[in-house]
This record gives structure tokens, sequence and C-alpha cells, in this order.
């Protein structure tokens, strides 16, 4: 056979980059790039509808209620104890609740609470005994119930770093899955929603 | 001064430019997820510095309340309505609405589920109320209330 001296043809890829450029403008339009992000709860499980409500008993040093109105004030104290206070006092107001350096009688009681750690060893680790009960009016505004929600976290959020930091030597969010696990069970993120009030006006 | 040849510059090669546009191409496939549904409602998202990013896009549905977009406000006024999937609807049909999702998913991701409330940061709580109610007696108790990370204040 003889031998073709010529190169094979190439094939024309003038077009392609047309080609490509069409599947671009395809994916600019059909997809969004932002990722979404909030602030994670769960809600407690409704109880069954023929059972009695009862109130759950909680001792008075061991509440916290912070209480939204309806312009987006803020009351924050304990039980008979309520103050108004600006936003950004909150923080500190919640981590002294959940932390009570002091032990201080009329702030929550901590108890021992067991946590097994990946190794196989027990820490015991005196869980704050708080709750953080969270009230609003049917008229406060998204925005300021979100600011306030947030504050919470963010005081949660730096009790764990400031515990993650005296056992595991690392913040938080740096810890390993199960660290993380065990310091997330020291301090829970015990927020209470209840269901807002109606005020007549 | 130009010279005075048969010929100016050689044409610049577009052979790579397929290979350049493959390559933004590729980095929009892998960064971006589909627009999944129409928004008819407008809202603006509260911002706050604690927020966590919602992994496993799958494992969410989302319920957007706002303001009918500008189109819409025609026909549905201005008060807040609440949007699931491609529709008006209001706070009974989350019931529905939870349990057709939770149909989509498989067993063993039905744990996992998370609500991700979309809400207008102007919105009163007690439409959001009236929903995080719904979401109980639907038992989709993971929710996350979507929220723009700011800097803090």
């Amino acid at each position: 056979m003889a031998v073709d001296k010529r190169k094979v043809q190439e094939i024309n890829a003038g077009s392609m980059a047309d080609i490509a450029f069409l599947l671009l403008i395809f994916f600019l339009v059909a997809t969004t790039m932002n990722v979404d992000t909030g602030l994670v709860r769960v809600l407690p499980p409704m109880p069954p509808e023929n059972q009695q409500q009862e109130d759950i008993k909680v001792k008075e040093r061991n509440l916290l209620l912070v209480l939204i109105s309806g312009s987006g004030n803020i009351m924050v104290g304990q039980p008979g104890k309520q103050e108004v206070i600006d936003l950004h006092q909150l923080k500190d107001k919640v981590k002294e609740f959940i932390l009570n350096p002091m032990d201080d009688a009329d702030l929550p009681e901590k108890a021992d609470k067991e946590i097994e750690l990946a190794d196989g060893s027990k820490w015991v680790y005196p869980e704050s005994q708080g709750v953080v009960s969270l009230q609003t009016t049917r008229d406060t505004g998204y925005q300021s119930y979100i600011m306030v929600q947030n504050e919470l976290t963010r005081a949660f959020n730096e009790v764990r770093d400031e515990v993650a930091v005296k056992k595991f030597g690392a913040v938080y969010s740096e810890l390993p899955e199960d660290q993380r696990g065990a310091v997330s069970k020291a301090v829970p993120q015990k927020i209470s929603e209840a269901e807002p009030r109606n005020i007549k006006k | 001064m130009k010279k005075k040849g048969g010929k100016g510059l050689p044409p610049i090669s577009t052979a790579s430019l397929p290979d350049v546009i493959f390559m933004i191409l590729f980095f929009f496939m892998v960064s971006t997820t589909m627009r999944d549904q129409e928004l008819l409602v407008r809202y603006k998202l509260p911002e706050a510095t604690e927020v966590q990013k919602l992994e496993k896009k799958s494992l969410v549905s989302y319920i957007h309340i706002g303001q009918p977009s500008m189109t819409m406000q025609a026909k549905f006024g201005t008060a807040p309505r609440i949007q699931l999937n491609d529709s008006y609807k209001t706070a009974k049909d989350i019931l529905d609405f939870v349990a057709a999702e939770r149909d989509k998913l498989s067993e063993n991701d039905r744990v996992s589920m998370t609500i991700c409330l979309k809400a207008d940061q102007a919105t009163k709580m007690g439409i959001v109320t009236d929903v995080k109610q719904e979401l109980r007696r639907a038992n989709a108790l993971k929710i996350s209330y979507a929220a723009s990370k700011s800097l803090g204040y």
C-alpha cells in the first residue's frame, strides 16, 4: 500500500470555542453561586395532643428570660430581676449566666456530667443547668429576633471555645470531630423558644 | 515606521481559546449549584455573625417568607406570604410539604433533613412562629434561620 505522504487532515477546531462558550453561558444562567448560611436550631418536638401539657418546672436560678418587645427592646434577667439592656450587653450577660464562674447562689447550679472521650477515658465536667428562654411577641421583627439569636449563639460559642482551650488546647472550630462532640455535650445549647405572647393593645 | 512587507503580523493563534473557556466552564460547574426554583417573594436576609454553612444541599428544603415580588404584587398585594416550591401557600400546607420533601429522601437521610427558613428581615415574628409551630407538628425539627454573614457590628 502506498503510504500517503501528506499529514492526516486536521479537524477544524475553530468552533470549539463557540461550543464551550455556549456551555459556559448555560451554566452561568442556570446555576447559583451563593452558599446558604444560617443559624442552626433544633425545635422541640410537639407534645402529643391528648396529653395534658404540664409546665416543666425549672428552678428560678436556672432560668434566664430574654424577652424581645415589638419595638425591638430587649429585657433580660432571671425571673423577677429582669432589666432592659442593650444588645451589646446581652452576650456577656448570657456568658456569665452559663459559666457562673463564682458559683453564685443566684446563678444556675451545675451538675457533674460524665463524657466519654474517644480514647476511652472519662471527662467530668460541671455542666450548667441553666436554660435561656427566648420569648417574642407576634409583632417583633425578624431582624431583631435574629440579632438576639445571634448574640445567644455567640455567647455559647465563646463558652465552648473557652472550655475547648482549657481541655484540648485549641478553639472549638479547630478540634477534630469527636472532641468537638464532647465539648458540645459539655456545653449544650439550651435555648428554649416559647411561643410568642399575644399582647393585646 | 512600518515595514513594507507582503504580510503584516501573523494572526494570534486562537487554538488554546477553547481550553481556556473549558477551564472557566469547569470552574463554574464545580463551584455553583443548580438554581432549583423561581422566587415569588423577595427578601433581604437578616445579618448575623455566627452563621454556619448548610452542608449537603440535597437534604435541605426551603421555605421562603416575604413580600410578593414586584410582578406578583398587583395580584397578591404586599402582605408577607409563604412560598413553598413554586407557589404561595399558607402555614397549613407545610405539613404536606414536609411530608413530600421527606418522601424524596432515602430512609437514612430523613433524620438529617433540614428546613431552611428564608425570611425577610422585616417579617413579623407572628408568621415565622406559625411556620415553626407547623414544622414542629410535621416533626421537621432541624431548622436553619437563613442569614447572611456579616463581620459584626
